[in-house]
């Protein structure tokens, strides 16, 4: 299937970029990786009057170091997030979610900014993001602001960035030395998550000193698995310690009911998968 | 219409498109690589791989003006006329086809494939095929082709630094 007709730009800078936003902010959208986008416009679920390509914008692409924190420039591909040593370093959630998600194909186009923005509630990301405590850095014609990921994710597909707004880069607190997993249950045929689990936690002296817990396709925006997060901190790292934490991974989610499973179903896969990426994260047997 | 330049299958091209064309089309309508097919319309089973600036992507997911500047080879461009590439060989010699639909895209993303990991093992010789899909053959062959073209690669260095420059 084939696209409406559109205008499209491919701007240099992000200056120029935000200028033909507010320009023609009604009618536009902007073009990451498409990967997320192409399809919508293909089944023509929208129709935008012109497309602005940040393709071609390089100070939006690469990560860097920035003492505390990373920062990932939001065109940086997939590939180049999982490949990177800097983020398997002081992010590893964010590596480990990056093996289960779409195909090298996919990974080659898409993008870290693009895939936070799309905000779908099935992305695998948007949890890691949120269990790190992600900051994102939005910019707009006037400068830019910086917006926490508790507030970041609004509702489905829905973000704070306004309709003059783009997304510039995303800053990771550094989580050094944290183990990390993402567990991922999907149907087999399609990548896409049913419910996924991301866990990243600290443990010293056998006891669990930190943990997050991000919980993907368990209401419409992702979720922190907060009751579980809180009984971990303190206790040792054991299997009982985990079970006990897992039966509390659904505690106030509103999962949906599709074609995948009920809310019932993905409660329980929640807790099971919850129990999982802790035992991998911790290295409990 | 917007005026896109670009080097395929190692000739340079330069055409008007409209900006809503998908690369796969433009390839195929335009400049008749019917050599890339399309399998589907969610972008889910790979048979339009080709290479992108050197990466594996699904050119009905890609815009023709995104790819403006770029470099592209399709199956067509792999290996000289008359010639195999080494892939291809494998799977022709290891039956790694049936219907030979999905074959376009299974070679150029195993090509991509080997190209980052000369000697994979079959677990990452099927992970980096996820996004290619095969309603025929159950995929054993195609894994067993794709880990024979990687021996064959090998006996052979060097070999593929012209091919997918
Ligand atoms: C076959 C297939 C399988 C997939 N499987 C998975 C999977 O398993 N898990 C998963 O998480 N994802 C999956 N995806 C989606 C993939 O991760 C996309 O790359 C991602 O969702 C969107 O990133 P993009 O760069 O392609 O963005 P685009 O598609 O270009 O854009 C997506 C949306 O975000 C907006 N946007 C993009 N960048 C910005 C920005 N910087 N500022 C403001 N708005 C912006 C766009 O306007 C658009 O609305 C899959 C996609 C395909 C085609
Ligand atoms: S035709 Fe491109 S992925 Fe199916
Ligand atoms: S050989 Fe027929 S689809 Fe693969």
């Amino acid at each position: 299937m084939i696209p409406a007709a559109f205008d499209y730009v491919a701007p240099t800078t992000l200056d120029e970029a935000l200028a033909s936003l507010s320009a023609h902010r009604d009618d536009v959208k902007i073009l990451a990786g498409g990967q997320s986008l192409l399809p919508v416009l293909r089944m023509r679920l929208n129709e935008p009057g012109l497309l602005i390509d940040l393709g071609r914008i390089e100070s939006l692409r690469g990560i860097r170091d920035d003492g505390d924190a990373l920062v990932i420039g939001a065109m940086t591909t997939h590939h180049d997030v999982s490949a990177s040593a800097l983020v398997q370093e002081h992010a590893l959630l964010i590596s480990e979610a990056m093996t289960h998600l779409a195909d090298p194909q996919v990974r080659h186009r898409g993008t870290f900014g693009g895939a936070l923005s799309h905000a779908d509630p099935a992305g695998d990301l948007c949890a890691p993001a949120l269990a790190l405590g992600a900051t994102f850095v939005i910019a707009s014609a006037g400068g830019s602001r910086t917006v926490d990921a508790g507030s970041f994710f609004t509702g489905l597909f829905e973000t704070a960035i306004g309709e003059d707004e783009i997304l510039a880069e995303v800053r990771i607190p550094k989580h050094t030395d944290w183990g990390a997993r993402y567990e991922k249950f999907v149907q087999i045929a399609y990548q896409w998550s049913i419910v996924g689990v991301a866990a990243t936690v600290q443990v010293e002296g056998g006891l669990f000193a930190a943990a997050r817990v991000g919980l993907t396709n368990m209401g419409i925006v992702p979720l922190r698995a907060e009751a579980t997060e809180s009984s971990l901190v303190g206790q040792p790292a054991t299997a009982e310690t985990i079970a006990a934490a897992a039966a509390l991974a659904a505690d106030g989610t509103n999962p949906p009911s599709d074609l995948n499973g009920d809310a019932d179903y993905r409660r329980h896969l929640a807790r099971v998968l919850t129990g999982r990426a802790l035992r991998a994260a911790s290295g409990v047997a | 219409m917007t005026s896109i330049r670009l080097i395929v299958d190692g000739r340079q091209v330069a055409d008007e498109v409209e900006p809503r064309t998908l690369l796969v089309q433009y390839l195929r309508e335009q400049l008749g690589k019917t050599g890339t097919v399309i399998g589907c319309d969610t972008s889910n089973c790979g048979a339009c791989t080709v290479h992108l600036n050197g990466r594996s992507v699904k050119s009905c997911n890609v815009l023709a003006v995104q790819a403006d500047g770029g470099e592209v080879t399709t199956i067509q461009g792999l290996a000289p006329a008359g010639e195999l590439h080494p892939v291809q060989e494998a799977f022709r010699e290891w039956h790694g086809l049936q219907c030979g639909y999905c074959t376009p895209g299974m070679i150029m993303q195993a090509v991509d494939l080997l190209n980052e990991n000369p000697s994979p093992s079959e677990e990452a010789v099927r992970a980096g095929l996820e996004g290619n899909l095969c309603r025929c053959t159950g995929y054993h062959n195609i894994v067993a082709a794709v880990r024979h073209a990687s021996e064959l690669m090998a006996n052979r260095q060097p070999v593929g630094s012209g091919a997918d420059a």
